[in-house]
């Protein structure tokens, strides 16, 4: 055991002066979440949190998938009288904003929140108060669309609510502020995550875990990060222009005062493609998880891999115009984007390709169901990746925007490219959460229902999009013939939903009575399988040190760890940049009951600034309140050094 | 007649009227310029993109069907060989992708130049205005009393290329008819140019592809291209006001419709009837539909849309009238002599 005393001049108890088992008993005590309910609305354990958030989740993706459901049997055949105008309308706009931001974006931050500080060594996330915060002002945000909802105030006017259809003249009531706030809610939480994901991976990692080695999923989480920085704020932009149309009458977007309805348009698709990234990209730091475990070798192609990421990224801002083609914009700029959105294809081409390499040369491939569901991935994705081409190009994009073919491509390139892995990801990263296996026979049913299901409910839909069925349509008449199929869509859609049930029954069985799983189950190489299973509140007893990317491949036995932290106070080691030379021994916050306060009264500013600006100047108030109360110096002794 | 079984025997006339003129609403069923090099573009990308995937699954099925040797204990050696030759594919791979996807774009670009290039000729002008949810269709003309409104129906000359103007009223809609043309949006502030050429006389139905609102789903419209001669003589016939009512029955039908609400909304050339708000009625009984493709056209379906407008088409800005049953078969019978 290599060690290297990191600290000049040590204060209080450090973690050399003690043997393993003092060492982990004083950690415990150290990093536990109290009890009680103050103790659990103040924990900041990331694990904790990334948990609530994971549930929290699960339970929106209920509910989005039930609004699918209610929709798909509206629509098993022609002029069926079940769900009338106003509810499918706001059936599909829930929906949507479900299943994008309380669902898919969440999920994926969750997961990164979870995994990230365990994958590069760390014993909590940076800025954990802000990680607390996010969530309760995220499920504020839920909860509160939901609840409006089932007070028939659910908006109805798409997740995309463009204008003027969403303003004031033309959606009246408060449904389309809904929309607006929600999106609102949503975007602080996930920049929040955001900004603890980039601080963790860029100034945490473990001793020598230089850029080279920093594991794959954590390069898409910290690419996805900076995603989110940077195409969030354009569709607060947007939301909160739409906000003072409604609520204070400027007229940004009113063509007849001299605003603009298009530029709504730009806002919100500049935000609203990267976002299939910002979903999409940690699926596949997902999939470069699961395969070189699996596959019982390291990841082909790395460098390549990590390029990829970040050539994704870059351009995934440039090609929000493909949603717009048919607005009627000059041709020449549209051909620009066509252009930038084929080329976008090339990185997510290479990244398949060094997968199927990986697999490829790798040693006898164990089929198990994480396995499983990235070949699922494969057969959907890349033909999703396919009808994305085929939409990039402006001529043919006119015949099949807003049909029914673009709503079969991006639930392949969405649920094939992200929900998929994301399963993958829940049978393969279980154990790590729960100290349990999931049920493998189990897992195999759900694989093959899902698969069915999936292809069953959306491989048709191409063809009713190409057949001129348009989205958004709560009913369509008899004579033009597309009953037969749109059945066959419903009974596939059934059967894909049947498939999560089965999800939701191998998760609850299984963290019960699930086989135990031990430290690395699946004999895997990055570092959140060094710890127990379910890790411990402080994550790592002794900081390792990491000499190679599959750390855990390369030292079979023990793992060198460095020493100095102290044990009677919450310290994290903070690292260089580009090689991860431990730099600076750093506080991590202790729990604190003032982010959920604060939460609390920024969720109740915009809950109110719905119905009267005036709310967002008392909503200051306790903002400050709560504010200054987290802020507040303590006197602790982490705030004397 | 019940209202639903009107409505049945609506749609299966329509049905027959559609699939008589071959006008289903498909974009793989082109019978215009456009339409056909768009459906050209489809199967040929398609194709490709089938050939594509069928290559990538080939290797999936490679690795799950592959035999091979159980590796050593430590996943961490790897054959450099292997890797040299994996890399080489890997990198081909990647440069036949970068190929593929220019030729696409390339074509994608000369395509859309094709489009571009279609109707030039244009001999006719129609301003195409979206409404919640109806379309009123304006044929421009030099000569201000050739000037012709009317709604949800746009007739044109076959083999002819017309330009239409789309504007929109209130929210953005987008035109689309998938036999003819692909689809280009209704932005309010903004008019946009669309070339239609119809090859041969047919009905072709469209709809609103963009969501606007409530009854988005029942914004239909129905291109009717007819021979030039035949077009002509339509166009002289819907110039001229309404005809005057020919029996008792109709003559209360126009008296209730002149004194009650509907004038408010509702335009009869030759009465005192001009409101804009809600489509022209001048000549409403020559068209196949009513509400913009949501019943057909006959008695009993327009006493069933006029006595109950938002159970047909809920949340339509038709209003529920105070008629009595005398009063609702007047108007009907007058707005049935509308021809």
């Amino acid at each position: 055991m290599s060690s290297a005393d990191l600290a000049p001049k040590p204060e209080g108890i450090l973690d050399t002066e003690l043997d393993a088992e003092s060492l982990r008993r004083r950690l415990a005590e150290t990093w536990k979440t109290r009890s009680g309910l103050v103790g659990f609305l103040s924990s900041v354990d990331h694990k904790v949190i990334a948990r609530r958030y994971l549930i929290t989740a699960l339970i929106f993706l209920c509910l989005g998938g039930l609004s699918a459901v209610a929709m798909r049997v509206q629509l098993s055949g022609p002029e069926r009288g079940l769900i009338g105008p106003d509810l499918y309308n706001q059936l599909f706009t829930m929906h949507g904003v479900t299943m994008m931001f309380l669902f898919a974006v969440p999920i994926m931050q969750a997961v990164g929140l979870y995994l990230v500080p365990l994958m590069v060594g760390t014993r909590n996330i940076a800025f954990p108060r802000l990680s607390a915060f996010s969530y309760w002002v995220y499920l504020s945000g839920g909860v509160f669309v939901w609840v409006s909802f089932f007070l028939n105030m659910g908006p109805d006017i798409g997740w995309f609510a463009y204008v003027p259809l969403s303003g004031p003249e033309f959606a009246p009531g408060k449904r389309a502020d809904v929309w607006a706030q929600m999106i609102t809610y949503t975007e602080v939480s996930s920049l929040a995550v955001a900004v603890a994901t980039i601080v963790t991976v860029l100034k945490q990692r473990a001793p020598g875990m230089s850029l080279d080695r920093i594991p794959l999923f954590v390069w898409a989480i910290l690419v996805t990060s900076f995603v989110i920085v940077f195409a969030m704020p354009s569709v607060m932009i947007a939301s909160s222009f739409l906000i003072l149309d409604r609520l204070v009458g400027t007229h940004i977007f009113n063509p007849a005062e001299g605003g603009d309805a298009l530029i709504f348009q730009h806002l919100f698709w500049f935000f609203g493609h990267p976002e299939v990234y910002i979903i999409f990209l940690p699926a596949t730091g997902m999939v470069s998880a699961i395969v070189p475990t699996f596959a019982r070798r390291p990841i082909f192609g790395y460098l390549a891999l990590v390029l990829s990421l970040i050539a994704v990224g870059i351009l995934s801002f440039g090609l929000w115009v493909h949603h717009m083609f048919a607005t009627g914009l000059p041709k020449l700029g549209a051909s620009f984007f066509t252009a930038s959105s084929m080329l976008i294809a090339i990185p997510n081409g290479i990244q398949i390709f060094c997968w199927l390499a990986t697999l490829w040369s790798g040693g006898p491939l164990r089929l198990k169901t994480p396995l499983l569901f990235v070949f699922g991935f494969f057969f959907i994705f890349v033909a999703g990746g396919l009808t994305g081409v085929m939409l990039a190009s402006v001529p043919l994009d006119l015949q099949v925007h807003d049909t029914y073919f673009v709503v079969a491509h991006f639930h392949y390139v969405l649920i094939g490219g992200a929900v998929f892995p994301l399963l993958g990801a829940t049978y393969y990263w279980f154990p790590k959460l729960t100290g349990r296996m999931m049920s493998e026979r189990l897992g195999r049913w759900h694989f093959w229902l899902a698969f069915i299901g999936f292809n069953a409910a959306f491989f048709p839909m191409h063809i009713v999009g190409l057949w001129g069925m348009p989205r958004r349509v709560y009913t369509y008449p008899v004579e033009l013939g597309w009953g037969g199929i749109n059945l066959f869509i419903t009974a596939g859609a059934l059967l894909f939903f049947l498939s999560f049930v089965l999800f939701v029954i191998n998760l609850a069985r299984s963290a019960r009575s699930g086989e135990a799983a031990g430290e690395n189950p699946w004999d895997a190489g990055t570092l959140e399988w060094a710890v127990s299973s379910p890790p411990p509140n402080y994550n790592f007893a002794r900081i390792p040190v990491v000499a190679h990317s599959e750390p855990l491949w390369a030292e079979r036995g023990s793992m060198p760890v460095a020493a100095g932290l102290r044990v009677d106070a919450r310290e994290v080691l903070i690292s260089t940049v580009a090689e991860a030379k431990p730099d600076l021994r750093e506080k991590s916050a202790r729990p604190s009951i003032w982010p959920f306060f604060s939460a609390l009264s920024v969720g109740g500013t915009f809950l109110g600034s719905i119905f009267t600006p005036w709310a967002v100047v008392w909503g200051a108030l306790p903002i400050a309140v709560s504010l200054i109360g987290w802020f507040w110096p303590k006197g602790a002794p982490e705030d004397e050094e | 007649m019940t209202k639903a079984a009107g409505r049945i025997a609506g749609a299966v006339l329509l049905a027959f009227i559609l699939s008589g003129c071959s006008g289903v609403q498909s974009a793989l069923d082109p019978k215009g310029p456009a339409a056909g090099e768009l459906a050209r573009l489809i199967w040929f990308f398609t194709v490709l993109c089938t050939i594509i995937w069928v290559l990538v699954m080939g290797v999936v099925a490679g690795i799950l069907l592959r035999r091979r040797q159980r590796r050593l204990h430590d996943p961490l050696r790897v054959d450099q060989d292997e890797e040299r030759t994996i890399s080489r594919v890997v990198i081909s791979a990647v440069g036949a992708t970068a190929l593929v996807l220019v030729g696409l774009t390339l074509l994608s670009f000369f395509a859309n130049r094709t489009l571009a290039g279609i109707g030039e000729d244009a001999v006719l002008t129609i301003r195409l205005t979206g409404h919640q949810w109806w379309w009123e269709v304006r044929y421009e003309n030099a000569e201000p009393n050739r000037i012709l409104t009317t709604a949800n129906e746009i007739h044109i000359p076959a083999g002819e290329a017309v330009r239409l103007l789309l504007e929109s009223d209130d929210v953005i809609h987008s035109f689309w008819v998938p036999s003819l043309h692909g689809k280009l949006d209704l932005v309010p502030g903004m008019v946009n140019t669309l070339t239609l050429r119809a090859d041969r006389p047919g009905i072709y139905r469209g709809q609103c592809a963009e969501f606007c609102g409530a009854q988005h789903a029942h914004m239909a419209t129905l291109v009717v291209a007819q021979p030039r001669a035949e077009f002509d003589a339509w166009y002289d016939e819907q110039l001229k006001s309404a005809v005057e009512p020919s029996s008792e029955e109709q003559r209360t039908g126009r008296d209730t419709f002149l004194n009650g609400p509907c004038v408010m909304c509702h335009r009869i050339q030759g009465t005192p009837a001009g409101a804009i708000t809600g489509p022209d009625l001048t000549h409403v009984a020559s068209r196949q539909t009513i509400a913009a493709g949501t019943l057909r056209f006959s008695r009993g379906n327009l006493a069933a849309w006029i006595a109950d407008p938002q159970g047909i088409k809920p949340g339509s800005k038709m209003p529920v009238m105070d008629l009595d049953g005398d009063q609702l078969n007047a108007i009907v019978a007058y707005l049935e002599s509308l021809k």
